[in-house]
């Protein structure tokens, strides 16, 4: 038996011991697929895998599953993104099928940003199930070779379960037994929010490698390069869940403002340099927001290219 | 209990527009003790009705009745001699009472004067909030007594979700984030263990998304 359980070239790296790079690529709000394509092809050599986001921050647009079709098409390795706030279980468990049948082989399973953020703040959201079982489901899917309903799948799904992890959102006691809670359920890979507070991210994973968790899962630290010292105070302040200590903002508002995004890159890539020698880190999710062409740079920077040939 | 609040007088005008002789009717239980829709809210909206008529020459009999329960056939059976005298009634009970009222008076045009919003609990004076979405199949006893598929967001049954900050929803600072209120009261409870234990896929079919759903019991049936 193969010990892997996909086709996914993200999983090969992992589990080789490499240290992996994904990005993301957030689909627009439109029908052009170049709009895509582009941004896969400015990052497909330096990632070994790309992110598809589900309707970010409740903001309708091309469904994460066109996307991700649209990327492999050009051989570029897609992580299908899955919110459970906009399809129940058989909307989820079909579009899982349909991501099989193109051979998508990694996917992140969220519950999504509340619709109240985006463009149908009147809207119903379903949160049939949560992402905890949304990783569950797939699991079941692909292991047992079965539908939730108890029914058998001609061709299950080979597929590489994902899930999030924000080590910085509260309460911060349950962060570690939240993660343990979502190894339980059956993740294989963890992509973290953005990291700016170096130090409580490390405490983290030395509480993580204590409880013997990172020998359990693949922990990609989630990077977030600043352009600006604006967006580093907006991230402050008005993004849920995050963390960004007063030192990154001095730093940014040192500089002058042609000079920030440049600064911006070099805390960032510091900051993988640094995490690097973190024991348990499996890898990096470089998060470039509608800033891909930067990613490639941030990636060679830190070491971190050519990409394994595997 | 059903906490309701009290439509726009604006709709209400609306609503009875078609109609001439028009019965305000009250009841005496849940509305009333949120102060949506008992004795004395018949009074202000029938007074408030009345004064509008008035001032804008319009000829309306506005008639006022409040009943123990509206959801009852014992106490809606007490209108039966009086809704002739009516063309439509203006029924401030609850969802449950306004639909068992017209079921009841077939010919006869209901229309809500609040809207049902939750179950809930009255908090503090003038707050009532939700603690109960009746999804059927209660799992309190896991969650620490504290409701996450009412009181969440996304009711995550496995949370708090990433956006859970300084123990408040990310839809609102004036939110609190139900998981942190679990987390707080496992703590109290020194059984922080049970958050570890995964909810599974929940059956929602003893939810509205089984269709609508009734209670039997034989042992009281006559």
């Amino acid at each position: 038996m193969s010990k892997y359980v996909s086709s996914s070239r993200l999983e090969r790296i992992l589990k080789a011991g490499h240290l992996g790079v994904t990005s993301e690529c957030g689909p627009p709000r439109g029908s052009d697929a170049e709009e895509v394509t582009k941004k896969g092809l400015l990052i497909k050599d330096y990632v070994d895998a790309v992110n598809v986001t589900d309707n970010q921050t409740a903001m309708t647009r091309m469904s994460s599953l066109a996307a991700c079709i649209h990327l492999k098409l050009l051989g570029i390795e897609p992580v299908l993104q899955m919110v459970t706030r906009d399809r129940n279980r058989v909307a989820l468990q079909s579009d899982i099928l349909g991501a099989a049948s193109f051979d998508i082989s990694n996917m992140l399973c969220l519950s999504g940003d509340h619709q109240s953020f985006g463009d149908c703040a009147r809207g119903q959201n379903v949160h049939d199930l949560d992402s905890m079982q949304l990783v569950q489901t797939v699991r079941h899917m692909r292991d047992e070779g079965k539908f939730l309903g108890g029914d058998d799948i001609k061709r299950p799904p080979k597929i590489f379960v994902g899930a999030a992890a924000n080590p910085f959102a509260d309460p911060f006691e349950i962060r570690i037994p939240r993660l343990a809670k979502k190894i339980a359920c059956g993740a294989e890979f963890i992509q973290t929010q953005c990291i700016y507070n170096i130090d409580k991210f490390k405490e983290w994973m030395r509480r993580a490698s204590d409880r013997g968790l990172t020998e359990k899962v693949f922990i990609m630290a989630g990077m977030t390069p600043m352009k600006s010292v604006g967006m580093a105070k907006y991230m402050k302040n008005k993004v849920p869940g995050m963390d960004v200590p007063d030192e990154i903002i001095q730093r940014l508002a040192g500089v002058e403002k042609k000079h920030q995004a440049q600064e911006g890159i070099q805390i960032c890539v510091e900051h993988i340099q640094e995490l690097k020698e973190v024991p348990g880190i499996a890898g990096f999710h470089i998060m470039a927001i509608e800033w891909e062409e930067k990613v490639p740079e941030i990636v060679e920077k830190s070491g971190l290219y050519p990409r394994p040939d595997m | 209990m059903i906490i309701a609040s009290k439509k726009p007088i604006e709709e209400i005008i609306q609503e009875i527009t078609p109609y001439s002789r028009i019965l305000i009717l009250g009841c005496n239980e849940c509305v009333t003790v949120c102060e949506a829709g008992g004795k004395k809210e018949v009074e202000v909206l029938a007074s408030a009705l009345r004064i509008f008529c008035l001032s804008q020459g319009i000829e309306k009999t506005i008639g006022e009745h409040t009943l123990e329960r509206q959801c009852d056939h014992e106490y809606l059976e007490e209108i039966r001699n009086m809704v002739d005298d009516y063309d439509a009634i203006v029924s401030l009970a609850c969802g449950v009472g306004v639909q068992f009222a017209a079921e009841k008076y077939l010919t006869m045009p209901l229309l809500p004067g609040v809207n049902t919003v939750c179950l809930g609990a009255n908090e503090d004076r003038g707050l009532w909030t939700e603690r109960c979405q009746a999804c059927g199949s209660c799992v309190l006893a896991r969650t620490g007594g504290i409701c996450p598929v009412s009181r969440c967001a996304k009711r995550v049954l496995n949370g708090p979700c990433g956006g859970s900050t300084n123990g408040k929803c990310e839809i609102s600072k004036d939110t609190d984030c139900a998981w942190q209120l679990i987390i707080d009261r496992l703590k109290a409870l020194d059984k922080m263990d049970d958050y570890e234990a995964v909810a599974p896929v929940k059956d929602w079919s003893k939810d509205r998304a089984g269709g609508p759903r009734t209670v039997t019991r034989e042992d009281v049936k006559i």
